[in-house]
């Protein structure tokens, strides 16, 4: 067995908004339109993960929430249903996901070595969460790869950004040395928008896109701040202004998601690829690429 | 039985291990006892539904009222996964669903029904409803948890749920769900040795505990907001604005806190309110603004990020405040409660009390216990004291009563959840100081001479059964 390694990284935003528009059969709400630019920016962020040929999809995800230390699934497969607690008129999705569980485990000891508390869904009717759902979905909808899914930790909210950015770091480097020793080629995914403030009104048809735009101003400055450092190869002084970032933008990488990723994937000093941005209701979001193989012209 | 909206309000914490697992520590069972309590309360009640607003059910859209009649499921947490699975089946009351949303509709915030097969109905609002209404006696009626929401807008939302119920002419039981401080412990963790996650959080806790206990909810929530930067409450504590507006923004109340325990490192408590005045709805051309302003106004504040990020070359203007109403001394209401903990302790390890009294009490953070003697429990003789036929002393042995004083203590603290190491004072009391002080001493050193708790030694008469010493001790929990 060779060596394993992280083949790419993604900021893979997980607003149930792009899921909706696109009218997967697995949805069942429909609609007409939609967030179009974040759609095709998913698209060509498919087709760029698909030429890579991963065999396992790994996502840190905000919407599982953990208050104590990091959890990880046990179970081979989970089936059901998954409905947005925030926006359930858009998401109600059938979902049939295969985890490698090998590897959840691997990661799992690896986390627990460093003196973090784990611990592992063994429960058949727990029922995964919508943030990893959404953006697994989008990255592939035929839902052919096995996953690793890894619970976030709360830390950051009780303490600091700065512990929380810690944690992070030490459960990035510990998915790293986990999937190097595995001999396995994997994606990770970021489940993450940036700034997260949301307007708290929508317009009668969810998708109307003459209400979408930013929800103020100051967001969207640091939002463009940081993909700018992040087309720039400048990862490590993102890391160094992320609390800032989390706090001025009220952004949900406050959870730790992009963190884990930038450890994992050795902090970049090479460029990402801006696939592209646009808001959902008021949020910023990005889906983004660091393949350190591929030759990048200019952005 | 009162004549307003609310029969009965409920603090009550949404963590699922006193419902899953009461037995894995006394925290857990107590905090499961005191719902106990308040489940036969709400069973005696003349209320028509149950109302629920949980910390754990976030929206961002406005507000979300759950709508499906009878929803079901088999919920695992999140977090707590390990615990079990809950099988549901709840009885909504629609008609009131569809009553309070069109209130909050009328303050011009977004609402939603929820009639959606396999919405995730929050932990929190599962256990209190396991816990406080488990045959669905009374219908229950849910309503979700803003999450950028600040006081203005939770205190007028609530003040909406009065107005349905006047509305619909219904009586409710309002039940908050929501844990105070909301700081969890990252370290590994013996839910047999609980802790507050910091002595700040517990000091905040009881801080607001109190005033629930004087029933001045009002009170509470004026503090909420610097409780909640504190001691990081749940959700910012907002679920007090929400209660305080249903409830009439009043301190009438007759306040009980029935537990207050930590749950990894929450502060877990169950709270109850009763109206000591109806609770009346607040028309909503009256509906109060609070000190801060329009919630818009406020939303500009949190998020300048322009402002705050940029020097300011003159002071940020900012909105005036209103002096807070919170009184300097606030005057008990008669039939007060006490905000700590206050309960038995009986060991069955520990011989029968001679009279109508418990083996220890806890009250607050200290633990008292009863004077104890020598006597072992289910058993006539007593260590080292030998009586001839007629029950008189013929002879005892000082040093092995004091061992056995010591063991029996160590018992009693046990079952409290304490231990020798905590004693904190104690008080021996001799019948024969001149002939027993000495051997008393040499025990008492071995066993104390490294926890050093403050003692007093006295000689008395005669102690109750024929033992020749006795020990009253003071702990920490
Ligand atoms: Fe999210």
């Amino acid at each position: 067995m060779g060596k394993g390694s992280i083949v790419a990284g993604v900021l893979a935003p997980h607003p149930p908004h792009l899921v909706y528009a696109d009218n997967p059969p697995q949805n069942e709400p429909r609609s007409e339109c939609g967030w179009e630019v974040l759609r095709w920016a998913y698209e060509r962020c498919r087709a760029s993960i698909r030429a890579l040929n991963p065999d396992v999809l790994l996502v840190h995800s905000p919407h599982w929430p953990s208050f104590i230390g990091h959890h990880f699934l046990g179970l081979p497969r989970f089936q059901g249903l998954s409905v947005d607690p925030v926006f359930p008129h858009l998401f109600r999705y059938r979902y049939d996901v295969k985890v490698d569980v090998e590897l959840s485990l691997q990661i799992r000891d690896r986390v627990a070595a460093q003196g973090q508390l784990t611990s592992v869904v063994e429960n058949p009717d727990f029922r995964l969460d919508y943030g990893s759902i959404i953006c697994l979905h989008l990255i592939n909808p035929s839902w052919d790869i096995p996953v690793v899914l890894i619970s976030a930790n709360q830390s950051a909210f009780y303490y600091s950004n700065e512990v929380g950015a810690d944690v992070a770091k030490i459960v990035g480097n510990a998915t790293r040395e986990a999937v190097e020793a595995s001999g396995k080629r994997a994606v990770l995914l970021a489940s993450s928008s940036l700034s997260h403030r949301h307007f708290v009104h929508e317009p009668e048809i969810p998708e109307d896109m003459s209400f979408e735009r930013i929800h103020h101003h100051g967001q969207y400055l640091w939002d463009m701040k940081v993909l700018d450092m992040m087309r720039k190869g400048q990862c490590r002084e993102l890391l160094d202004i992320m609390p800032e970032f989390n706090e001025m933008a009220t952004a949900e990488t406050k959870v730790g998601s992009l963190n884990w990723l930038l450890e994992a994937l050795g902090v970049p000093d090479y460029p990402a690829e801006v696939h592209g941005y646009g808001t959902v209701i008021g949020t910023g979001n990005a889906v983004v690429e660091w393949t350190a193989s591929k030759p990048r012209g200019a952005q | 039985m009162n004549q307003g909206l609310i029969s009965k309000a409920y603090i009550v914490s949404g963590m699922p291990h006193s419902y899953l697992t009461p037995e894995a520590s006394p925290s857990f069972a107590r905090l499961s006892e005191a719902y106990a309590k308040i489940r036969r309360e709400i069973e005696e009640s003349d209320a028509d539904l149950i109302l629920y607003f949980s910390t754990q059910w976030l929206s961002i859209l406005g507000y979300m009222f759950q709508a499906d009649p009878s929803p079901e499921w088999l919920h695992v947490d999140q977090n707590w996964h390990q615990l079990g699975s809950i099988p549901y089946k709840f009885a909504i009351d629609t008609a009131f669903a569809q009553s309070y949303a069109e209130e909050v509709d009328a303050l011009g915030y977004k609402t939603r029904l929820i009639n959606y097969h396999g919405f995730p109905i929050d932990t929190g609002t599962i256990v209190a409803q396991k816990l406080l209404n488990p045959q669905n006696r009374l219908p229950a009626a849910i309503v979700s948890c803003n999450m950028y929401s600040e006081k203005d807008e939770t205190t007028r939302v609530g003040q909406a749920a009065a107005r349905a119920l006047q509305a619909s002419g219904k009586k409710a039981i309002a039940v908050l769900v929501s844990n105070l401080s909301n700081r969890y412990l990252v370290e590994a963790y013996d839910p047999k040795n609980n802790r507050i996650s910091s002595k700040k959080d517990d000091e905040w806790n009881r801080k607001i505990l109190d005033l629930l206990a004087k029933g001045s909810l009002e009170d509470v929530s004026q503090c909420t907001r610097e409780f909640a930067r504190q001691a990081n409450g749940d959700q910012k504590f907002k679920g007090a604005w929400w209660l305080n507006g249903l409830l009439g923004q009043s301190n009438a109340f007759n306040g009980q806190v029935l537990a207050y325990e930590p749950v990894w490192g929450t502060g877990a408590a169950i709270v109850a309110l009763t109206p000591t005045q109806p609770v009346q709805a607040v028309a909503l051309e009256q509906s109060q603004s609070s000190e801060e302003g329009s919630q818009a106004a406020l939303v500009e504040e949190l998020t300048d990020f322009e402002g705050r990020s940029r020097p300011h070359t003159t002071a940020p203007v900012r909105a005036e405040r209103a002096e807070s109403k919170l009184p300097a001394e606030t005057k008990l209401p008669a039939n007060t409660q006490d905000a700590f903990p206050d309960f038995e302790i009986n060991s069955e390890k520990s011989a029968e009390p001679v009279g109508s009294y418990p083996h220890a009490r806890r009250y607050g953070d200290l633990l008292f216990l009863s004077g104890i003697g020598p006597r072992q429990p289910g058993q006539k003789e007593i260590p080292g004291v030998t009586l001839d036929a007629d029950g008189r002393i013929v002879a005892y042995d000082v040093r092995v009563q004091t061992l056995a004083v010591i063991e029996n203590i160590r018992r009693v603290l046990e079952s409290a959840g304490s231990s020798l190491e905590k004693v904190i004072d104690v008080q021996a009391y001799l019948t024969n100081m001149k002939a027993d002080f000495k051997v008393y001493n040499e025990v008492y050193n071995e066993a104390f001479g490294k926890i050093r708790p403050t003692r007093t030694t006295v000689e008395v008469g005669a102690l109750p059964t024929p033992i020749a010493v006795e020990f009253k001790v003071m702990a920490r929990p």
